[in-house]
């Protein structure tokens, strides 16, 4: 088997029985990025000798028996996390000039258990969008289908991994950034619960609602990635102090017993044939599995997308005021004063996707309008969530499709933004409610990637792991690589 | 809600973000359509409902005061733009 045909769990076991170093390994990857990513468009920025040195001291680690369970294994990470001393881009022009003079709390924990990094990975300017295409770096595509986008804002981190340029990789999720585009690209993806993993050093979009998770072949190597990047941070105000578990202790509890809700509004107009198809056969697997299934309602979650437009722009529009053209990233050339330096830094700096937003926020916050909008959209907050706990008081789980179709056409929807918006109809109540939410490959609708969306009560990520695990020990959807990157 | 031009030109303005003259009308269409899909919310009465600002209703963490940073000044000037003797330079200001 080829190395970049191997799990991260396979990764590991292969160090550890010497087949081959992590040296090796990582060159190996570094060959396969030299080799396809002129066609993808998944890295921003490729760190190969930095990449090296991380493996010679992995290595060294493994000789002395003092190595963690991932220690040598490769890794990529989203531009969205500040890395000391290299490019960190967020995917925008403002901070095309910007070389991190920090490292943020998940790449520095990722750096203590040994893992490698390969790069920065490709994304939606400042995580803005549902196909990659706003990245001031041109968008990525998908592995599956050249034609094809592959998802966003994590798009650079599923292809990624996809195309097996990457064992592995970071992303964050804000309405569905991490989990859209592992539906897209046949990956497992987790969002956690928000607040189990540090935002330090994570460049902010929506406070309330970013939260960083794995992007993986595996739900086993979902799980190996949580117990690394999941923990409280006093550096991340927001950061909950609450005990992690060993996620991988749990991968193989039984599903006896396991109740489903079905939400029937994840199943309504709009949803692709296709892709209802498949996931009613994802449901009956489940049921094989010794799962029950009841349909339930999450009747205010319909308004997620119209909430989520009002509360994720006003937190943006405040988030990315830092971005003045004084202290880092874009000034525009010869200001003729203060003022003309705030407005063309910020005008020239930031793509059209990331000015409406700003816009849209500054509007829904400005004298007059707050209660209207803002306010509202964190009582209808409230209502979502209270959906999500009625239901939870009577299933485990809930499941529907991650995305209403499959990967569409680049250029298809970029030039209307509520298209674009609607790609995230059945992921974004899970941001505002916060909970823990994840996608796995589910099979194939004319040849492109389905995902299963699994939905758990706060917390409950160990037991998503389980049930996404048991699901890929019976199916062999994930192994599938996109032909052509064998 | 429809955004026009002269609105978008002042939340433009607030917002400290340069826009072409002649980007206006696509902004204005784009913002309206938005703002009319943001709208679907009033579908719900949400009278008695208090809002929600953290998914967890956790308060704000304090911690002790005291210092715990130490200070890095040069690494962190190191990426602005401009700098001279510790200071950010900026257009003047006062006349």
């Amino acid at each position: 088997m080829p190395l970049h045909h191997k799990t991260l769990a396979e990764l590991a076991q292969g160090l550890r029985d010497k087949h081959f170093s992590s040296v090796e390994l990582t060159q190996h990857y570094l060959n396969r990025i030299a080799q396809w990513d002129k066609t993808l468009n998944s890295y921003v920025t490729v760190t190969p000798e930095r990449a090296l040195q991380q493996a010679r001291q992995a290595d060294a680690l493994r000789v002395k028996n003092t190595a963690g369970p991932l220690c040598g294994v490769p890794l990529a990470q989203k531009d969205i996390f500040c890395t000391h001393g290299v490019k960190t881009s967020c995917g925008s022009k403002m901070l095309d000039n910007f070389i991190a003079p920090y490292t943020a709390t998940v790449v520095e924990k990722c750096q203590e258990a040994g893992l490698v990094m390969l790069g920065k990975l490709n994304m939606d300017e400042f995580a803005m969008g549902s196909s990659n295409e706003t990245s001031f770096y041109g968008p990525v595509k998908n592995p599956w289908d050249l034609t094809r986008v592959p998802g966003g804002s994590s798009g650079g981190s599923a292809a990624g991994v996809a195309a097996r340029l990457t064992p592995a990789a970071t992303g964050t999720d804000t309405g569905g950034s991490i989990r859209q585009p592992a539906a897209l690209c046949n990956l497992t993806g987790l969002k956690p619960t928000y607040g189990r993993v540090s935002r330090w050093g994570m460049i902010a979009f929506a406070s309330s609602l970013d939260q960083a998770g794995p992007i993986t072949q595996t739900a086993q190597d979902a799980a190996l990635l949580l117990n690394i990047m999941a923990g409280f941070d006093s550096k991340d105000s927001t950061s909950l102090d609450s005990p992690v578990p060993d996620y991988t202790t749990t991968l193989k509890d039984t599903l006896q017993g396991l109740r489903i809700g079905l939400p029937k509004e994840f199943f309504a107009t709009g949803l692709d044939d296709g892709v209802a198809r498949v996931i009613d056969e994802a449901i009956t697997q489940y049921k094989k599995l010794g799962a029950s299934v009841v349909e339930i309602s999450l009747p205010t979650s319909q308004l997620s997308v119209p909430a989520y437009y009002v509360i994720a722009p006003a937190e943006c529009s405040s988030n990315l005021s830092r971005f003045d053209g004084v202290r880092f990233g874009y000034r525009c050339a010869n200001p003729a004063d203060l003022l003309d330096l705030y407005q063309r830094s910020r005008g020239e700096g930031f793509g059209a996707e990331v000015k409406r937003r700003i816009m849209i926020g500054t509007y829904a916050l400005s004298a007059g309008y707050y209660d209207a909008y803002y306010l509202k959209a964190q009582k209808v907050r409230r209502l979502i969530s209270g959906d999500f706990k009625r239901a939870f008081e009577n299933v485990d789980v809930i499941m529907g499709p991650t995305s209403p179709t499959t990967a569409f056409k680049l250029g298809e929807r970029s030039e209307d933004p509520i298209t674009m918006y609607l790609c995230d109809i059945y992921t974004i109540a899970v941001n505002l409610a916060g909970l823990p939410g994840m996608s796995i490959p589910a099979g194939f609708s004319q040849g492109l990637p389905v995902g299963l969306q699994i939905i758990g009560n706060y917390f409950t990520e160990a037991k998503l792991l389980n049930v996404a695990h048991r699901y890929q020990q019976v199916t062999d959807w994930h192994k599938r690589i996109p032909p052509g990157f064998e | 809600m429809t955004l026009d031009a002269e609105t978008v030109k002042k939340i433009a303005r607030l917002a400290r973000l340069k826009i072409d003259d002649q980007a206006i009308a696509g902004y204005s269409k784009n913002l309206t359509n938005i703002l009319q899909l943001v709208e679907q919310m009033n579908a719900v009465s949400t009278d008695q409902v208090e809002p929600m600002a953290h998914p967890l209703d956790a308060s704000q963490r304090l911690r002790e005061d005291r210092v715990t940073e130490v200070n890095q000044r040069e690494q962190f000037q190191s990426v602005a733009p401009q700098v001279q003797d510790g200071l950010y330079l900026v257009p003047k200001v006062i006349e």
